[in-house]
């Protein structure tokens, strides 16, 4: 049977030891049985090892940062389009969704499709909102507080405690355990991701993670628990085994029916010794690890494609148990032409 | 209290919870023991069992079985019964 050749923009190449998620989803996109592929790489930077990697990849362009904004996106956007005739984007950063999301009609008139959440899901479930989304929609997550000086620390220890967790509003996150840390934290994350920094109680017990798809209806499309077996300094997963956790799924499915989440998501779970779960934090993307989800058989890629193009997408309904993912890292040798290619043209 | 029923258990006494993600080792007679708290068997069963295989007095397997037990219900691998 012949099958359809889709063009897709991936962003996300940077498969560094805290990776971003593009590289494992162009693995699920290549393995996918509804259709074929092309795939155009989106970088921002040319050392994203992603780029060289043309085994993956059909061809790279650089893209503004998101601090260009929208309208910067939108011009190259078009003039990526007028030669490579993209039917689906993948966002994969948080930083950039706002920007895609934003961009998400006059991207369509193009003929770009892409699967994302609303404008009001993606700032409601931010880091920085957090506890007011546990309340809504009764899911328990540690009380947290955004921050717009360090000075109110002092005024909160009371409620938080030490130790607490201090995070960047798009990333980064530290155990501060006592009030100078707190404060060495808080400037180390504002200096780099900006103002509000949030404050977050911290939960000792057992990191999960469940990544999924809803399909904007209420419908959990896909949905697959995974506990960290190593985790890197950066808090990463370095490896990690799916598991049957029913209770898991049914907060997945909760979040999902309750939000009418659209698109991909990551819960990033803690267990703790009495058995309650806490919502750390929703990333509203797909994340790196998701080629354990392909390969334990729900390919999220595959079908958030199928959805961003309008096409029925059968939720699945079992994964493989027990299949672990063991990431490693790998030298690649590249020629240094490639790397002037990508770097003087912004094109490889 | 009675084993989980999901657990898996390999002949090499490798224990995998699917619920947890959580994997254990235990030497041969531990996995006996779980294969048999697996088939139902309560503690007087199993007791009486290993009397007859090992060569091992009442008292000190009781409470080699009550400890055993014990680091099993930490672990979570033991839940009430229904």
């Amino acid at each position: 049977m012949n099958k359809p050749l889709i063009t897709i923009g991936v962003t996300g190449l940077n498969a560094i030891d805290s990776p971003g998620p593009g590289v494992a989803v162009i693995r699920g996109l290549r393995e996918a049985t509804s259709f074929d592929v092309r795939i155009i790489g989106f970088a921002y930077e040319s050392m994203e090892p992603g780029i060289y990697m043309h085994d993956l990849i059909d061809r790279t362009y650089q893209i503004p940062y998101p601090s260009a904004g929208a309208d910067v996106l939108l011009s190259r956007l078009e003039y990526i389009q007028s030669r490579e005739k993209l039917d689906v984007i993948i966002p994969n950063f948080d930083a950039e969704l706002y920007s895609f999301i934003k961009l998400e009609d006059k991207l369509l008139k193009l003929g770009i499709h892409m699967f994302l959440p609303t404008i009001s899901q993606f700032e409601e479930r931010h880091k920085v909102n957090l506890s007011e989304f546990g309340k809504k929609y009764g899911i328990e997550v540690p009380l947290g507080k955004a921050i717009f000086d360090s000075s109110e620390i002092f005024a909160l220890q009371k409620d938080f405690d030490f130790p607490m967790m201090i995070k960047g509003k798009w990333y980064d996150a530290y155990i501060a355990y006592n009030m100078e840390q707190a404060r060495t934290y808080f400037n180390k994350i504002s200096a780099k991701w900006g103002l509000p920094v949030v404050l977050q109680r911290f939960v000792h017990g057992t990191e999960y993670n469940v990544t999924g798809l809803g399909d904007g209806n209420g419908n959990t499309v896909a949905a697959v628990p995974m506990r960290k077996q190593f985790i890197t300094d950066k808090g990463k997963a370095w490896a990690g085994i799916s598991i049957d956790d029913k209770k898991l799924l049914a907060i997945t499915r909760q979040f999902v029916s309750e939000t009418r989440w659209k698109g991909a998501f990551e819960l990033e779970m803690m267990k703790t010794s009495d058995n309650i779960y806490y919502l750390m934090e929703i990333n509203p993307r797909i994340p790196a690890w998701v080629y354990l989800a392909v390969g334990v058989g729900q390919n999220i890629p595959e079908a958030l494609t199928n959805l961003a193009l309008g096409r029925n997408v059968e939720p699945f309904t079992t994964y493989d148990v027990g299949k672990l993912f063991i990431r490693y890292s790998y030298d690649m040798i590249v020629d240094r032409s490639e790397f002037e290619k990508i770097s003087v043209n912004g094109e490889l | 209290m009675k084993i989980n029923e999901n657990l898996a258990i390999s002949e090499s006494g490798f224990l995998f919870n699917p619920t947890t993600g959580e994997s254990f080792t235990v030497n041969p007679i531990g996995a006996e023991i779980i294969e048999l708290l697996k088939e139902g068997k309560t503690d007087g069963q199993i007791t009486e069992m290993l009397l007859k295989t090992y060569q091992i007095d009442s008292q000190t397997l009781q409470k080699d079985l009550h400890d055993f037990n014990d680091i099993l219900k930490q672990h979570q691998l033991l839940e009430p019964n229904e």
